[in-house]
Parts: C-alpha cells; structure tokens; sequence
C-alpha cells in the first residue's frame, strides 16, 4: 500500500480555501475535513460558492489561496495521486453524448486505470448499481435526463473511490430517481468520505451525517442535522390543542410557565397555541401536560417540535440575495 | 480508516498497481485512451467522413481540372500539393474546431481534467487523434501514387517528402486550429480564428504578398516575414530536399500551439 497519509482520520482536509474571480471572492476561507464513513452536506443558496468549492477540491480550477488534501495527498502539489482517490459527478452531469453508455464507462474506467477483465467488471457493477442495463448500448444523446445523469455517476463510482464528491447529484430526477439516489449514497457513506451540494433541504435530513451551509463563500454552519435544528426557533416549541376553553385564558396560563419564551395562537376555535420554549429543553411538553391535568383541559393535542432545517438556512444565510446563478 | 482499506475491492488495488509502473508508460496509455475515444467521436458523427470525402472530391478536382495534371504531361504530383496550403485552410479547421470547445460546451472538460491526467496527455491524445484523421484522408490518394508510376518514372522520393510536407502542414494548421477551439465554446468562432491564423502564415510567405513587401519594405524584412509562413518551409519539400529546418519550423509551430493550448485551458481554469 503506497498511500501516504499526513493526517490519518480525515480523507479530505479543506484549509482556508479561497477563491477569487475578478474582484469577487466566490469562495472566502473555506475550512473543513472529511473522514471515512461521512456523508457532508453542501447547502446553501445559489452562488453562494459550492460548486466553486467542489471545483477546486477536484483540482479542476486551482485555488487562489489555500490548502487541500486528499488521501494525505495534496491537490495543487501532488495532484494525479489526489484525483485517483476522487469520484466526481460535476454539476448538470456532463458526458460525451456522441457514445454509447457502454462506451462511456469503458473509457472512464481506462481513464482510472482499470484494463482488461478489471475494466469489464468494474463497468458491470456500475451497470447493475445504477440500473443502465436496458440503454447501455445506446448512444448517450438519445437518453432521457434520468439516465444521462445516473450514467455520469455511474462514472463518478466507477473505480470505487474512497473519496465521492458530488454536484447537486439528485438535481432533475423524478423522486423515485431521487429516492435511489439518496439510498445510494447513504450506503456508500459507510465505507467512503462523500461530499454531495444540494439545496434540497430534506435531501439533508435524508442523507447526511452532517451538513455545512455556505453563503457568500463563507461557512456559516457546520453541524449534524440535528445540531442545526437545534438552532430553529422551533426547537423544543410544544404545539398544543385543546377541544374546549378561552384561547386568551390558557394563553395566560401557559406563559406563566418560567419555560416558555412567548405563545403564538395558531387557532380560536378549536383553542390551539404554540409556546416557544425559552431554552431548548425537552421539558416544556411535561411542564404543560401537568399543566393541562390541573386545569383539566381536554387535550387533543399535544407535541414538540424537532426545529426546521429550513428556517435555519433562511435565518442564516441573508435574504433578497443580489446574485446571479452559479459561476 | 484501516478497515476502509481492507474494504477496498479489486478495482482500487489495481489502481493502485497500476501507480507503481513507471509514469510514461501511463502518460502513454492515457493519451491512447483519450486518442482513442476521439477517433471513435469523429466516426460516430459524420464529420470524418464528410471531411475525407470533401478532401478527396476537391483535391482531384483542384489537381486534375484546375491545375490540368494531364496537360503538364509530367510525372510529378506538384499540382497535387500545390493546392494543399489552400484546401487545408478551410478543412483543417473545420476538422479541429471542435476539439476543446465542444468540451468546454458539453463541461466534458471539467470530467476529463479531473481524471487522474495531465492536462498535456488530454491535449496530445486529441491532437493526435485528430491528425490521424487527417493522415488517413492523405493516404487515400494513394491511386494518384499508383497512376503517376503507371503513366511514367516519378520520382517516388519526391512524392514521399511531398506527403511528409503535406503532412507536417496539416498538423500545423491543426495544432492552431487546436489553441483557437481552446479559447471559446463557440465552435464557429473558433473555425473562424483558426482560419484567419492560418491565412497569415500562408500569406506571410506567398510570392504575390511578398513581392509586393520588397516594393517597400527591406530585404531582411520581407524575409524574416516569409520565415514564418508556411508557404516557404512547405515548398522546399516539394521539391524533394527534406531541410530539417523546415521539418522543425512545422514541429515547433505544432509544439508552441500547443502549449499555447495549456496555457489557455490553465488560464480558462483559473477564471
């Protein structure tokens, strides 16, 4: 094994990277690692510097500034090393459209310096992972987007790299398709270090271990999913409804409970409120349910909420965004 | 991290074996992989054949019905090559338009510059693939060869420099036609600069412009000028006399483009 590990634990170590078009600074002093059997999300609003990101940790656009590594390899110094141990899916799934899907993978894989019987095998296990078998002699111009975009990942996996980056890789795909995907790469997180962007919030929820949310080239959050939730205004908040009683009289009740921050009425009739919780204790819900059986309130009712991914991504990264697409 | 090794399958210890062979023997394999896949992109479309059959059709018509290769009643193929300079101005690009901005269209180019390549394997593998195509448009007009030996004695060491220097032209033109379609992804600007690129190094050296250089400019001028044109260099092996001088001024147009081509591709990375 001629593997040189400088930092054993994290396969991709990402040091104040940045990068710079123009006077812009798409990406901003990037920082963050990547161990074996993690599954990173990449969220944030477009432009906000993924791609730019995932370019130069592929070592497709050089770095204004910065390090990274790969497999204790490093990007700008070492670079043939570092790109063997990627798997890349760029954004919008490019391929050749003027070969064969059979062609394509052959070629990827001779590229990754499979030959021969190894060659024959490794695009058959992509084949059968990525469901091809019924257009693999096909030319990839007359596949449907579904399939163009599982073929360029089938490329992506093709010589079962440890380390998998990919570029927003459930965009246009119908949600059975996205379903797969997101399946798939919860599995292949086990044994490898994915990076996957998304702006699809619940695609975060479904498959990463943790998440990091970008905007302007800066990271703003980098946590488990659950941690992030943690930051919602709706964590630990306890929904509350009841069949009978004055909405203004148990709203009063509720806030007189040291725990609750303040109470929304969601509802008249029936009486339904929401009270916010002050720390993001899980206790506010037995608080209010001592509450309810002393006052004998009829509760139908009664739940706390986890906190929504998506109003943390909106609180933290800045609203009426002036910026155009992606670079 | 050591059980993720373990779980590495077949397929990645190959990789890695394949990382212990020496590295020219893999920047070799590379560049047939990616010559290979270029070959096989210009038979998929209809361009190879459209590009040989036009190559084909024109440069008979241009040597038996323009430049009357009966009349002359000689047993040469100077009015074969002759129209080479001007027939490769419009083919040539039109053949390597395509290279670098139909990937930089596509975003091929971001997959293939991320696989554990050099930029230069990519640029040589397509370079050459490309040029194969044109070597085998060359090779078909083998029945002029065997109809000039059959009408009377050529000298075959003359035709055969002839076929050297039309060869070495067409990689010249090529390899610019190569550094243009690095500059954008429109494939018609890039057909379009290749060409006026070219007509300049025909024009620098053809007798019309420079004789009417000498009418006002100095000697030294109007030949340093001519040193450039490939009108000069291809000339002189039309006659027989392989001068390596002429031999390296095409290779080293082929060279300098192309590394102008890396230097595009790295500045177009950079943003």
């Amino acid at each position: 094994m001629h593997i040189r590990r400088t930092n054993l634990g994290s396969m991709v170590t990402v040091r104040n990277l940045k990068k710079s078009f123009g006077a812009k600074w798409a990406v901003d002093g990037v920082s963050f690692t990547v161990q074996v059997g993690e599954v990173l999300g990449f969220l944030g609003p477009n432009g906000a510097g993924k791609s730019t990101t995932m370019r130069m940790l592929t070592g497709f656009i050089p770095p204004s500034e910065g390090e990274i590594t790969v497999g204790g390899f490093s990007m700008l110094e070492d670079p043939i090393p570092a790109k063997r141990l990627i798997g890349y899916l760029p954004e919008n799934a490019p391929s050749y459209t003027d070969m064969t899907v059979l062609g394509f993978l052959r070629f990827a894989a001779e590229l990754r310096g499979l030959r021969g019987e190894a060659n024959k095998r490794a695009v058959h296990r992509v084949v059968e992972m990525c469901f091809l078998e019924p257009v693999i002699h096909q030319s990839i111009e007359t596949l449907s987007k579904g399939y163009r975009h599982r073929t360029c990942f089938a490329q992506s996996i093709i010589h079962d790299p440890q380390v998998l980056v990919l570029d927003e890789p459930t965009d246009g795909l119908d949600p059975n398709q996205k379903h797969e995907v997101r399946t798939l790469i919860r599995k292949m997180g086990e044994s490898k270090a994915i990076i996957f962007s998304t702006h699809i919030l619940e695609e975060v929820e479904a498959a990463c271990s943790r998440a990091i949310i970008i905007d302007r080239g800066q990271i703003v959050a980098n946590g488990t999913p659950e941690e992030l939730k943690q930051r919602s205004t709706y964590a630990g908040a306890v929904t509350l409804r009841i069949a009978d009683g004055s909405v203004a009289q148990v709203r009063q009740k509720l806030e007189q409970i040291p725990a609750v921050a303040k109470c929304a009425v969601l509802s008249t009739t029936p009486v339904a409120l929401r009270a916010f919780a002050t720390n993001n204790g899980r206790d506010l819900a037995r608080a209010i349910g001592e509450l309810a059986a002393a006052e004998r309130w009829k509760i139908e009712e009664l739940h706390t909420e986890e906190g929504r991914l998506d109003e943390v991504f909106r609180s933290i990264t800045l609203p009426e965004t002036k910026r155009e697409g992606n670079p | 991290m050591s059980e993720a090794i373990l779980e590495r399958s077949a397929n990645a210890q190959t990789v890695t074996d394949a990382s212990a062979k020496p590295a020219w023997t893999d920047a070799l394999r590379h560049i047939l992989t990616i010559a290979k896949r270029e070959v096989s992109g210009y038979f998929a479309s209809p361009i190879a054949y459209v590009f040989i059959v036009i190559f084909l059709l024109l440069s008979g018509f241009l040597t038996f019905m323009v430049a009357g290769f009966f009349e002359h009643g000689q047993a040469n193929l100077l009015s074969f090559f002759a129209w080479h300079p001007w027939l490769y101005l419009f083919l040539v690009p039109a053949v390597g338009m395509r290279m670098w901005s139909e990937e930089r269209r596509l975003g091929t180019m971001e997959l293939l510059l991320t696989m554990p390549i050099t930029p230069w394997q990519a640029i040589v593998g397509k370079f050459l693939a490309s040029w194969l195509i044109l070597a085998l448009a060359l090779a078909l007009t083998f029945p002029l060869v065997i109809t000039v030996n059959y009408l009377g004695h050529p000298d075959n060491g003359v035709i055969f420099t002839g076929y050297l220097g039309s060869l070495l032209l067409a990689g010249a033109y090529l390899s610019i036609a190569a550094m243009t379609s690095a500059m954008t992804r429109n494939q018609v600007v890039s057909f379009i600069l290749s060409l006026v690129v070219c007509l300049f190094l025909i024009l620098a050296g053809w007798p019309p412009v420079t004789d009417l250089l000498t009418q006002w400019a100095s000697p030294w001028f109007v030949q340093t000028i001519a040193a450039f044109s490939v009108v000069t260099h291809f000339d002189g092996l039309q006659v027989g006399v392989i001068d390596s001088r002429d031999v390296l001024f095409f290779l080293s147009v082929i060279l300098f483009s192309l590394f102008t081509t890396s230097v595009i591709l790295r500045a177009h990375r950079a943003g």
